[in-house]
């Protein structure tokens, strides 16, 4: 019922009555879908300024036009196996609860329109990656795209950052 | 309509701070007309603003003193000293007034003693303070009206605003209102017909315009100055349609008063929905966060925009930068455009230029949060005035360097230390007459605020020219709290910063001034808060003074950077003592877990950076690094750092904003490459330690 819920408040934000417009990246093997409106932009992997005593998953922060930017890392995040930055990896800046945090993925893919009647509700995954993260599942041609409710990926769970002192 | 009582919040401070300052030279110059009438007028914009705004409690004790500030300009009152102890005592009342409308405060003062003896003045009676209770008529006449006028008339008032009214921040709800507390509303025929259709109808516009008739013992003047500040752009005429002394039968009024009320209620819909929607808008846009954490917030007022006036040719400067930014950006285009090395000079040229564009660009935008010192200076002169009657001492306050500019943010928390600083001069400093007779010196002590530039920063000095500080006192204080031995003979300046110690007082008694719980040591945390230090010197017999350092804004940081393994932080200079390459020795494990350093015979507790902040060292034996001494609080702690680069002005930028608090870090800055580093957190760093080695370190 809460997801449908999310759903609706974003629709009336959102492109057309029954779309929402994603922008999909890939992390390992897998495809995910944020809601674009969330996305502030996207830039190239730059080295970032480690933050001393942070959770592993915030790599650091970085200057982005004079504001200082909290970076994660999704594969550290979603416990994936690390791998090299290279010329793919991206940082994808969101806004989140009025926050501007930039998130590392292996690379960007598209901004892809998703009916809501094609999205599916999330299985359950188990500890790594709670439903509650997960906005629903939806099958673009061969492809299943994860959506995330980057939000409480973000903020959400009562560890990392969404705790501030 | 908070955007305007915000203004009006703002405007009627600057008024009540004018107008205090104009009470102390109307108390050497009683006579001075032109002051008087400065005087007046300055209670006449407060009232007319209040009134406009609908705070009835400040618009109505203004009228009354107002009324005074009438009579006593026209001469008919003389000042002498209780009239004018009335008229000082009113600028506070209307301040605590001031302060309840803003929301700042719960409650005031009643206001209704004062206003007696406000009437009493008018009234040309003696007061004499006890004497308010036996007033109560005037009193309660107030509260009718706002006057003790008593011959009735009636009277037929057209108004038809302008049609801008609201637009300007006027309501006509509002000043019907007024007009419904002058008197008995008699009948009212609102004419709507500029009505236009509703789907052409603009909210903001006024479209209805009212022929009331009343009756009322105000004399048409009063009722005409309800509508004072909406005269100008609307149609007014006030008709007296005759006199009589009798009380109105009150028949007539239940019929005639719904429409004053109801007619403006159509309107009130249609307003509010429309300036409603966007504050709607923008909360739901922006979820109920807590404002940003910034890292040098003091407790703001209640949910009030903070807001900042700059003056006009500080804007105008800004313009022009930005203006010569962009013809340079597009001369940079130009020559980056089939670029070839013949071009090369004019390149630098451009690029040389840009630099000293923006770099000025950034020194007149921190100048846009400067403001005159004078802001903070300006509660002294009254509270120097007050103290100097309670105390029985004769003082006089001279200032200097008002015009320094200082960050917004630091003028108003450097009052309150300010202020202790000038108590403490009163109370302690300086003597009694009979004491400066006997030494020799004037009977008038004088207390000095001096405010000045000095490199990078402000220095402020409150010095006095009273006994000067007592060395014996303050050394058989630092013995009893064991702070030196008996046969120590330390310096005067190591003597004298004793007096910043929590738990120093050397006041015999507890008076009522300086027995407030704050001491000395209380100001100088304030100050090492904003970023700033204190130093005093004293000489016996010939006076004190303290001397406060700060820096020109919290925005920006002298600092010095310095490595561990190869990430970069930035330690602010302030805090630094000094830095060492400490021998072989000099840097020991006590108890197998602490370490301390020898440093000048003095036993320091050691951080070593990179054990607390989980980096990768270059050095990790000291004799290899540097030993950065870090002072907070008198307490010193030793930092062991690979190396020192180079010291820099930062600009501090917030890590709150968009992740969180860090322990050890006071935030963020980016470097000349575009890189970030992170500010060390002295006072954090210096706690910590502290509380984790306390026990071993005094062991030791």
């Amino acid at each position: 019922m809460a997801l449908e819920q999310t759903q609706f408040s974003q629709n009336d934000a959102g492109s057309s009555a029954d779309a929402n417009q994603y922008l999909t990246f890939s992390l390992g093997d897998e495809e995910y879908g944020v809601d674009i409106l969330k996305v502030q932009e996207i830039k190239g992997y730059v080295p970032t300024t480690r933050i001393p005593n942070a959770p592993p998953e915030v790599v650091g922060v970085l200057n982005l036009r004079g504001t200082i930017v909290p970076i994660v890392d999704l594969r550290r995040k979603f416990g994936l196996e690390e791998i090299e930055y290279n010329q793919f990896t991206a940082i994808v800046v969101v806004v989140v609860q009025n926050r501007v945090m930039g998130v590392i993925v292996d690379s960007v893919s598209e901004v892809v329109n998703i009916p809501l009647s094609d999205i599916q509700p999330a299985p359950d995954f188990g500890n790594s990656m709670s439903s509650s993260t997960l906005r629903g599942m939806a099958r673009m041609g061969e492809n299943l795209i994860i959506l995330l409710d980057i939000d409480i990926v973000l903020l959400g769970e009562p560890a990392p950052l969404a705790l501030a002192a | 309509m908070t955007m305007f009582h915000q203004a009006f919040f703002e405007e009627a401070s600057d008024l009540l701070a004018d107008l205090e300052g104009l009470l102390l030279r109307l108390e050497e110059a009683p006579g001075d007309l032109e002051l008087l009438n400065t005087i007046f007028r300055c209670a006449h914009s407060i009232k007319g603003g209040s009134a406009t705004f609908g705070f009835t409690d400040i618009a109505h004790f203004t009228h009354g003193l107002e009324t005074l500030l009438d009579k006593v300009r026209n001469g008919e009152i003389k000042i002498d000293r209780s009239l004018s102890q009335v008229l000082f005592e009113s600028a506070d009342q209307m301040k605590a007034l001031l302060a309840v409308a803003r929301g700042e405060s719960a409650a005031a003062p009643d206001s209704a003693a004062l206003s007696a003896r406000i009437e009493a003045a008018i009234l040309g009676r003696p007061m004499m303070g006890a004497e308010q209770t036996a007033l109560p008529q005037p009193k309660a006449a107030e509260e009718e009206g706002w006057g003790v006028w008593s011959v009735v008339r009636s009277y037929r008032l057209h108004f038809a605003p302008g049609a801008d009214i609201m637009r300007q921040g006027g309501d006509p709800i509002l000043l019907l209102g007024q007009l419904a507390k002058a008197g008995e509303i008699l009948s009212v025929v609102c004419d709507d017909s500029q009505l236009p259709a509703l789907n052409e109808m603009d909210p903001e516009t006024c479209y209805l315009s009212w022929d009331i008739e009343l009756r009322s013992d105000w004399t048409s003047e009063a009722i005409l100055e309800i509508f004072e500040f909406v005269a100008d752009d609307s149609d007014i005429h006030l008709e007296v349609l005759g006199e009589s002394a009798k009380p109105a039968e009150p028949a007539k009024l239940e019929e005639a008063a719904p429409p004053v009320l109801a007619a403006p209620t159509i309107k009130t819909p249609v307003t509010e929905t429309v300036v409603a929607s966007p504050i709607a808008a923008s909360v739901s846009a922006a979820p109920a966060i807590p404002a940003p954490f910034s890292e040098s917030a003091p407790k703001a007022p209640p949910a009030e925009a903070q807001t900042l006036r700059v003056a006009t040719d500080k804007v105008d400067k800004l313009i022009n930068l930005v203006g010569e930014l962009v013809i340079n950006q597009s001369m940079l285009n130009e020559v980056v455009q089939d670029f070839s090395m013949a071009k090369l000079p004019r390149l630098i040229e451009a690029v040389a230029e840009m630099e000293r564009a923006s770099r000025e660009l950034q020194e007149r935008v921190m100048a846009v949060r400067m403001l005159p010192i004078k802001h903070a200076f300006g509660r002294f002169p009254r509270l120097v005035r007050d103290l100097a009657a309670t105390v029985g001492k004769k003082i006089e306050l001279k200032t200097s360097g008002e015009d320094t500019e200082l960050d917004k943010g630091m003028i108003e928390s450097i009052a309150d230390p300010l202020t202790h600083l000038v108590r403490n001069s009163i109370d302690h400093g300086l003597e009694t007459p009979e004491e400066r007779r006997a030494a020799g010196k004037p009977e008038t002590g004088t207390v000095s605020l001096h405010a000045l530039h000095e490199g990078g920063s402000i220095a402020v000095e409150v010095s006095d020219d009273g006994r000067g500080l007592s060395r014996e006192r303050i050394l058989k204080k630092a013995i009893e709290r064991g702070w030196v031995t008996e046969n120590d003979t330390p310096a005067d300046e190591t003597l004298y910063n004793f007096i910043f110690m929590p738990g120093f007082s050397t006041a015999p008694a507890v008076t009522d001034l300086s027995g407030r719980g704050v001491g000395m040591d209380i100001v100088k945390q304030a100050v090492q808060a904003l970023g700033g230090s204190i130093t005093l010197s004293s000489t016996p017999g010939v006076g004190t003074k303290f001397r406060i350092r700060l820096p020109l804004t919290m925005a920006i940081l002298e600092g010095l950077s310095l490595t561990v393994g190869d990430e970069t932080y930035i330690l602010p200079l302030t805090s630094i003592v000094e830095s060492i390459q400490p021998a072989a020795g000099d840097v020991r494990k006590i108890a197998g877990r602490a370490e301390i350093a020898m440093v000048r015979g003095e036993v320091l507790p050691v951080v070593r950076l990179y054990q607390i902040f989980g980096s990768v060292p270059k050095v990790t034996d000291p004799t290899q690094g540097l030993l950065v001494i870090v002072e907070n609080d008198n307490h010193k702690v030793a930092v062991l750092v690979d190396e020192l680069i180079g010291q820099s002005q930062v600009v501090i930028k917030s890590l709150e904003t968009n992740y969180r608090k860090v322990r050890g870090i006071a935030g963020a800055t980016i470097m000349g490459d575009g890189r970030v580093a992170l500010i060390l957190d002295v006072p954090g760093l210096v706690r910590e330690t502290l509380s984790g080695d306390a026990a071993l370190a005094t062991a030791a």
